[in-house]
This record gives C-alpha cells, structure tokens and sequence, in this order.
C-alpha cells in the first residue's frame, strides 16, 4: 500500500510537471509583445524595454521557464497584467476558496441523489420508473448548462424568488447566504454530472444483482434492505467512485459557463478572463491550479478505489 | 414418510419463455429422512438445480411454482411469503452453493461472511459471532482460523473458498442443508478431500442433506439415497445400494453403463444414449425418456408412466420396469465391439525435447528493486512423444503445466527453449514462424464448445472458411461444400445443420462441429483440452466414442487432456502424468495403473470416485495445498504433499526418473519394488461384503 502511494504521488508530480511545460510552451506561441499588453500602444520604448528585463522577458525561453517554476513552487505567482498590477497568489486562492465552495453544495447534493436515483433504476431494471429516470436524466444532460441555468433562474429566483438570481455574495457573507446563493448554481451543475453518476450506479447495480454471492446473501436470511445496501451497493459503487472523481475536477476548473451565468466568481471565470486579457501569469496559475486538483481528484480516486476493493488492494 | 425432515409432494414448477409458461418440473415427490444425505441427480436442464432451489421456496423471477407443497418439518413453505422464509433461510436450511468464490462476496472478509448470519439468526455479539466463526472454520479443518477468518474470499484456494460456504452453512446447524454442485469447480484431489469432509460434518451435525449432483461415481460414494431427475420429473428413487445394483429404469441404466472406464483394446465403444433431451417446449405428452429409451413401446409415447412406490421404500416411473426387474427384458449395455484396425503406427508424430516455459519473469525495476520475485515454472525440462494414431493422455491437477505443455506445443505459447518435431520436420517454437503445412497438422479442440464457436457465423460457414484458409490450393465452391458436408457426416450431423447458428444446437453438437473443424484440413495431431468437461455423461460418452472412431478412420493423433483419469484411460494408449511443471510418471495405460505407480498417481486414481457404491477405494488423500510454482518445493516437488514420504531425502534430493520395465518411468525415490510391496500390500480398490 506504501509503494502504491509512494508511486502515484511522484506521479502525481510528473504529471504537474510536464504539464507545467505545456502551458509554458503554448503561452510562448501567443502573439504580441507581453510589455506592450501591459503599459498599452503608445509606451516608450525605454519604458518596454525596463518593463521587459523587469519580467526577465529578453532571456532565453527555458531559463524564463526556470524561474517560473521555481517561483511558482516556492509560493510566488507573479503578478497579474491588468491595471494595477496585483499579486496573483491572493487572487487565484481566494477564487479557489469560491470553486471548492460551489464543487462541494454540488457534490453533497448531486452525489446522494444520483446514487438514489441509479439504484431504483436498477432494482428496477426496465420497469416504468427505470424509463422514467433514464428520460429525465439524458434529458437534463443534453441541455446546454445556460438553458438549464436560465430556466432555473427564471422559475426559482425570478419566479418564485426562493433564491437569488446571481451569486455574487462579498466574502464573509453569512453561511446561510452564501448556501442560498449556491444552491441554484450547484443544481445546474448537477443536472450535468446526475447523467453519467445514474449510469454508472445502474449498470453496477444490474451487474451485481446477478451475482451468485447476492443469492448466498438472500438465502442466509438477510432481510432485503441489508441485502442491498451492504452487500450489493457496496460493490455496485466501486466503479462510480471514479466518475465522482472525474467530475470533481471538472467542477473545480470547468465550471465556465454556469459561473458566468449565474455571475459567480470561481476559477473557472477567472482563467476565462486571464484568457481574454492575455494575461499569462494568471492563466498560468489558474490552470495549474487546476490540473493540480483534477490530479488529486484522481488521485483520491484511486486511493479510496483500492480501499475499498480489496482485490487491488492486497495484490 | 411424516418423519422425514423434508417431503416434497406433487411439486410443480413453470418457468416463463416469452410469453409461453412452459412445464419445467412435474410432478416431484420425494423426501429426505433425519441424517439421510441425498443424491439428486441428472443431467443439465434436468431441472435438478431448479428443484434444489424450489425445496427452499426460492424461485427464480421468470419462475412460478403452480401447485405441490414442500413441507419442511411438517410445516408447508410454499405456503409462507419472503418475511417468514427468511426465518428459515440460513437457520432451517442452508445452501452450499456450486461456486465458492462467486458465491462469496469479494469485498468481506470470510470471518464477517461467516458471522453475518449468526449475528442474524442467533442474536450473537460482534464478538460472539466472530468466535463462532472461527470455530466453525475450525470445524471444516482448516488449520489457521484466525488467520483465514481474516482474508478475503480471493485469498484463499479453490478449496478452501468451499470449506469456507460449509462452514457458513452449518453454522446455525441448520435442519437440512442443500449442496448444490459443490465440488464440480474443484480438482478430483481437492474434490475427494472435499467429499469426505461433507460426509463427516453431516454425519456429525445429524442434519438432513440434498447434494445435487451430476457425478454418478460421488453420488455412488457420498449418497444414502439417490434421485433421479430427468426432463423436470423423477425417473426413479431408491436406496443408493439398490439403484446401482438394480437400476430397473432404462436411463438410470444407460447413464450408467455410459461412464467411461478403462477398456481393452481400442475396438471396443462405450454404449451411449442415443438424441437429446427434450426441451421445455415440446415436452412429450408419454414418457420424458421415450424418445430416447431403447425399450419404449407405443404406450411410452401416448402415455405418461405413474410414479409408483414399489418394494417398500423405491419409486420408480417406467411402464416397464416389472419386465427389466424380473429378467424378461435385457437392456444391452456391453460395449460395442469395433471392427477395425486401430493400433498405433510406430512413427512418431511429435516429439517434443526438453520444453521449458516461465511465466512472469522478474522484470528490470523487480531487480533493481531487489524484491526477490521468481518467475513461475510453468513447465519444466518436459520431452513427450507421441506415435501415429495414437493417444497421448496427460493428466494432473491444475496448475500442473498440462495446459501449458499443450500451448507450447501448438505455438500458443513461445517455449523458452526446447525442440519440437512435428512428422520428424523440426517446429518452429514460435507460431508466425511456422509452414501453413504445419499449421494444417496441429489443430485443437477446446474444452467449451460455446466459447470456441462464432455465434454469427452458421455451422457451414464456420466450416467452409477453416477449409479455406488450411487449403493448400484455392478451390471451388463446390469443392468446399463437399467437403463441408462430408465432414458433418464424419462427425454424424445431418446435412441440414449446414445452415443452423451455434445457438441453435446442444453443448454434445457444437463440440461435435468444433471437431469436424480441428479435422477439416486433415491433421496430423489434435490437441484436445478436456474435450468432454463441459459436456453431460450421456453426451460424454458420444464424443468420446466419435473420438475414437476418427482416429480410426482418419490416422490423426490426439493429445488428450484432461484432470479425470478414466476418461483419459478411455482414450489413450499412453498416459503422462504431470506435477508442479514436471512429468512424475509416464507410461501404457495398464502399466500406470498397474502397480509400481508414482505416489502422485495413485492419489489421483484413489480420488476418483467409484460409480459402485459397494466398492470403495483406498483413500489416499493429498493433505496441504499444492505449493505455489513459484516457489517449488526443493529435492522432490510431491514430498510436500506425499502420502509415501521415505525421509529427508525427498526434501533434499531431485527424486531419478527410472525406467521401471518397457519404458515406464517413475520419477520417486522409492525403488520399485518396494513401491510394488507397498502398493499391493494394500490395493486400491476393494469391495465391501
């Protein structure tokens, strides 16, 4: 289990690693002067030029990257391109606080209910109620996110007025607002992730139910709630814990177009403004700290995947 | 019988087919008395699984019993809903399933499986029921329970996954425990060690048992009393003694005389049953059997035979069984002589020299790493040779390398080092290196006729593209349709199967299609991995007969394999025994039978149940499990398991391989005569007065 661990995590760091090397090529590829962005069209060449032996923009592309990487491990982010000038570190953190926020009322909610859901459907294979979640699931997923979002705002927030329209509370809001806010959001997001979740659940539930060990279960005497819950469930799950994984880091970086709908300031809104700016150091940041939490996702994944199978876990 | 434990009475069951509920038991009568242990047995879609199942009122979903009642005790289950059944599941009646390892839950330990249902049905503590775990797995004999109780099923071998479902059965000594094919996944060794342990816990716990079976040679050996199941209704019922003695029923008769069994000389053939059993559809109006019996008389078909009880405590449901039991009738059961000349050329087909195979060598990081892993010796300096028209039969356990040989030899597997000649032509030990004239002449016959079959491609087209792709020149249509027709009819299949899909016939047909195909391009050898292990006794004996004939007829060799000594001893002229990677005896079929044999041997022919139940052979027992290939055993690899063990030098010293007389070799430290001594001292097998 020690060697396990030891492996993934230096893995874990390749993958950061080389990563970080990708992003740091592709940013190099984007056109345009980097001390121009920053001081505008009618600076002075002395000014660009301080401005660019400032940003150590003159050496050579691999010694930039160098000093990149060793600022960025030892906790310095650089600071932004817009006006002002502001560290990035505080900024990317502080959305960072935001997404975890937003993936966690969204996994609390999602998880539960789709795992509900999956497991009536396959206790009841075919049956009406299986159709009936199978329609309303793909339904929902194939929406794009601002329809459902839309929707949602305009029956609940705009309609009914249960909740508010955009999510915009200021840091240190009370928990009760701030879960308010989130709760429209978190639906919208669930609606995307319940699909697959549900199909997961499903398949593993049907695939398990024919298994002999659930008829030794049934015949031991068990009453059929036990006979569900702890014996099937407990290995239908298995292959879903790495879907939930997948979707956590999905909801941490990609959440794009629910955060810009619903006017809530995550990561994902922030890397789409670094992109639009041409804001290098920001989106540097923001997909680092991305990819970072989707690879821990997995990690964790495989972790609690091994822990609860013991057939990996002991080989 | 109101003192039985159980009583079935007129049972009957439907099972749902598209919209169609078809009869799939009728009519079962029949009960179990205090520490009986009864046989059920037939062959598969018998239905004997279903009845199992039902005598607990466990149905499957597209199932429904429509009339009868099982009384348990008196009292009826068929009358009780699920809540009141699960009082009785698992503390009344237990089930000891087929397979252990699926039967188990993989994500529990054993300790939590065992005590789940004690905690359920005693009230026991965590603690309490965790105890009573561990001295029920003691009880099964396992010798480390607390170690045991502590691992999951996956850990543990395939024999001690089933120790483990008896322990979990018996452990709220439950009235009447039902075994459901519990020893069909496991080795005959493994097997034999397995029976006897049912034998003594029933006896010990007093409890009434089922044991569900297909093996006529275990029920004979294990049974008080036996059940015959044929087509959903009881064919007859008898003390075991008696069924054996005087079977009266043709098919009990039949199914009998169809086991294979070491026969003289290659022109005899067993007698078989001929056609299939009727499926649930066309379910006869007459007699289940009439189609198929070799007595049946017009009344058989119009009219269905009562179950009648006779002698006091037989059942039996024949027209005309008074007949068969006072000698009026005779069903002919002698094997079938066979004139023609069959005897083995002494060219030699194969010959393999010094085949080595390992298996998950150390890789770079496992040395730089130092983790002290070792590959697995698969196979081991193994040289076999197999002469013209005849058969090599090679037996062991698994886990012997009998397999493995076999994929070597076909190039499935690239051998190590070694030689291989095939018609005296040096072989090539990788398969893309091979002449397609070599490939022409080694072909194979797999053991599951289901999986080795493409089910989208008709009997014909299967047929006609092997012939295409072995022939030497292109050829005509017409040519391959000949040739397709010609071997269906070798395989005696009528040409109408030329157009039917692999679904649409029986496991006896499609294994008789993947024969005509290992023979479509006129092989040399045919390698067969237990041709028969998936087939039922009376389809058995057909393809082993059909065997038998194509070599006649058409010269081939065969490689038999297989893990049950007699039906190899059917078949072969010469048999090799493997163990651990490593040949410990080979020899004629009588010179391995005969005495001096190989320890390994003898405890592989005493593990083999007799179909008699007055004769009872010696119990050798392999005690322990097979060690790992990986870590073989040092001097001789058996001494760990060895009944006949002389001293140290069985641990330290490699054991000679010794010809004992005509080329019959042993590999034991032993001398033969003293292993004849020991041997005849205290034979095999004896008869009980």
């Amino acid at each position: 289990m020690l060697r396990f661990l030891i492996r993934r995590l230096a893995l874990l760091a390749l993958t950061l690693l080389l990563t970080s090397i990708v992003i740091f090529a592709l940013t190099q590829l984007l056109p345009g002067d980097v001390a121009r962005v920053i001081l505008g069209r009618e600076a002075q060449p002395e000014a660009l030029e301080a401005l660019r032996v400032e940003l150590g923009l003159n050496e050579p592309a691999p010694m930039q990257y160098l000093n990149w990487l060793t600022g960025f491990v030892s906790g310095n982010w650089g600071r932004s391109f817009t006006a002002g000038r502001p560290p990035i570190r505080p900024l990317v953190l502080e959305r960072l606080g935001s997404s975890l926020q937003l993936a966690f009322v969204t996994l609390l909610i999602s998880i539960p209910l789709s795992i509900l859901l999956g497991l009536i459907s396959g206790l009841n294979e075919n049956k009406w109620i299986d159709s009936a979640i199978s329609l309303f699931t793909l339904s929902v997923v194939g929406l794009p996110e601002f329809v459902t979002g839309l929707v949602l705002i305009n029956v609940f927030a705009l309609g009914l007025g249960w909740f508010p329209a955009s999510s915009t509370a200021a840091p240190g809001a009370p928990l009760g607002e701030v879960i308010q806010q989130l709760i429209l959001p978190a639906i919208a997001a669930t609606f995307v992730l319940m699909a697959y979740v549900v199909r997961m659940t499903r398949a593993g539930v049907i695939d398990e139910l024919k298994k002999p060990y659930v008829r030794t279960a049934t015949l031991k005497g068990l009453p059929r709630r036990q006979v569900i819950i702890k014996h099937v469930l407990r290995n239908a799950l298995l292959p879903t814990i790495t879907v939930i994984a997948l979707s956590f880091g999905w909801l941490i970086g990609g959440l794009i177009v629910i955060e810009n709908v619903f006017s809530y300031s995550g990561l994902g809104r922030l890397m789409t403004t670094a992109v639009e700016r041409k804001d290098i150091p920001l989106m540097q940041a923001t997909v680092m700290v991305i990819i970072f939490f989707f690879a821990l996702a997995n990690l964790i994944a495989d972790i609690a995947y091994a822990f609860l199978n013991p057939r990996i876990r002991l080989e | 019988m109101s003192d039985a434990v159980i009583t079935v009475d007129q049972l009957n069951l439907d099972y749902k087919l598209g919209n169609r509920w078809l009869s799939a038991l009728k009519d079962i009568s029949f009960g179990i008395m205090p520490d009986e242990i009864h046989g059920l047995v037939g062959e598969s879609g018998s239905g004997k699984s279903t009845l199992a199942l039902a005598m607990m009122n466990f149905v499957a979903p597209n199932a429904r019993i429509t009339s009868g009642a099982v009384y348990l005790d008196g009292v009826d289950l068929l009358k009780k809903n699920s809540a009141e059944m699960r009082q009785i599941w698992g503390r009344d009646i237990s089930l000891v399933p087929q397979d252990a390892l699926a039967a188990l839950n993989p994500s529990y330990t054993i300790g939590d499986q065992i005590s789940e249902i004690t905690r359920l049905h005693e009230g026991l503590s965590k603690r309490a029921a965790w105890d009573r775990a561990i001295e029920m797995l003691r009880q099964v004999r396992i010798n480390d329970p607390k170690a045991i109780a502590q691992r999951y099923p996956h850990q543990l071998s395939g024999g001690m996954q089933q120790r483990v479902t008896i322990a979990m059965a018996l452990s709220t000594h439950p009235r009447l425990l039902v075994l459901d094919e519990p020893t069909t996944a496991l080795d005959v060794t493994t097997r034999a060690v397995i029976v006897d342990l049912f034998r003594e816990l029933i006896r010990e716990n007093h409890a009434a048992a089922l044991y569900v079976s297909h093996n006529l040679g275990l029920v004979a050996q294990l049974c008080d009393r036996v059940t015959v199941l044929y087509g959903g209704e009881v064919m007859a019922c008898a003390p075991v003694q008696e069924l054996y003695k005087s079977p009266y029923h043709p098919y009990t008769i039949s199914l009998l005389a169809s086991l294979p069994h070491v026969t003289t000389g290659t022109e005899t053939r067993l007698p078989t049953i001929e056609g299939v059993a009727p499926s649930l559809a066309e379910r006869p109006h007459g007699c289940v059997f009439a189609t198929r019996c070799p007595i049946a008389i017009d009344k058989c078909h119009t009219e269905k035979p009562p179950l009648e009880v006779v002698q006091g405590d037989r059942l039996i449901k024949c027209w005309r069984w008074r007949e068969i039991a006072t000698g009026e009738i005779v069903i002919d059961t002698s094997p079938k002589e066979h004139p023609m000349d069959t005897a083995p050329r002494a060219g030699v087909v194969l010959n393999a020299n010094a085949l080595n195979k390992e298996f998950d060598r150390p890789t770079l990081t496992d040395r730089l790493l130092m983790t002290g892993k070792r590959p697995v010796h698969a196979v081991d300096n193994v040289s076999v040779r197999i002469r013209q028209r005849s058969t090599l039969g090679l037996v062991g356990e698994s886990g012997s390398g009998k397999t493995t040989l076999a994929r070597l030899i076909l190039g499935l597997e690239t051998a190590d080092s070694g030689t291989l000649e095939l018609l005296d032509v040096p072989l090539d030990l990788t398969l893309g290196k091979r002449s397609k004239k070599a490939l022409r002449d080694l072909q194979m016959v797999f053991q599951n006729p289901n999986d080795a079959l493409n089910p989208f491609i008709t009997v014909g087209g299967q047929l006609a593209r092997t012939i295409q792709r072995l022939s030497m020149k292109p050829l005509t249509r017409a040519a391959i349709q000949t040739r397709v027709l010609e071997l269906l009819n070798a395989v005696r299949l009528t040409d109408a199967y030329v157009s039917r899909f692999p679904a649409e016939l029986s496991g006896g047909e499609k294994q008789r299609v993947a024969i005509a195909r290992a023979f479509a391009a006129d092989p040399a050898l045919i390698v067969a991995d237990e041709p028969t292990s998936a087939l039922d006794v009376s389809v058995q004996s057909v393809i082993l007969n059909l065997l038998k004939d194509l070599r006649a007829a058409k010269g081939a060799s065969y490689l038999l394999i297989s893990h049950d000594l007699d039906v190899v001893s059917y078949l072969a002229d010469w048999i090799v025994v493997m163990y651990l990677g490593e040949i410990v005896e080979q020899g004629t079929v009588e010179q391995v039978y005969a005495t001096p044999s190989h320890p390994y041997t003898e405890a592989l022919i005493s593990a083999i149940p007799v179909a008699d139940p007055t004769v009872k052979r010696k119990a050798i027992r392999l005690g322990g499990e097979q060690p790992s290939p990986r870590n073989l055993p040092t001097g001789c690899r058996f001494h760990t398991r060895c009944p006949r063990k002389i001293g140290t030098i069985c641990e330290t010293t490699l054991p000679p391989y010794t010809d004992v007389g005509d080329g019959h070799f042993i590999r034991c430290h032993i001398p033969a005569e003293e292993l004849i001594a020991l041997q005849t001292s205290e034979p095999l097998t004896e008869r009980k007065t």
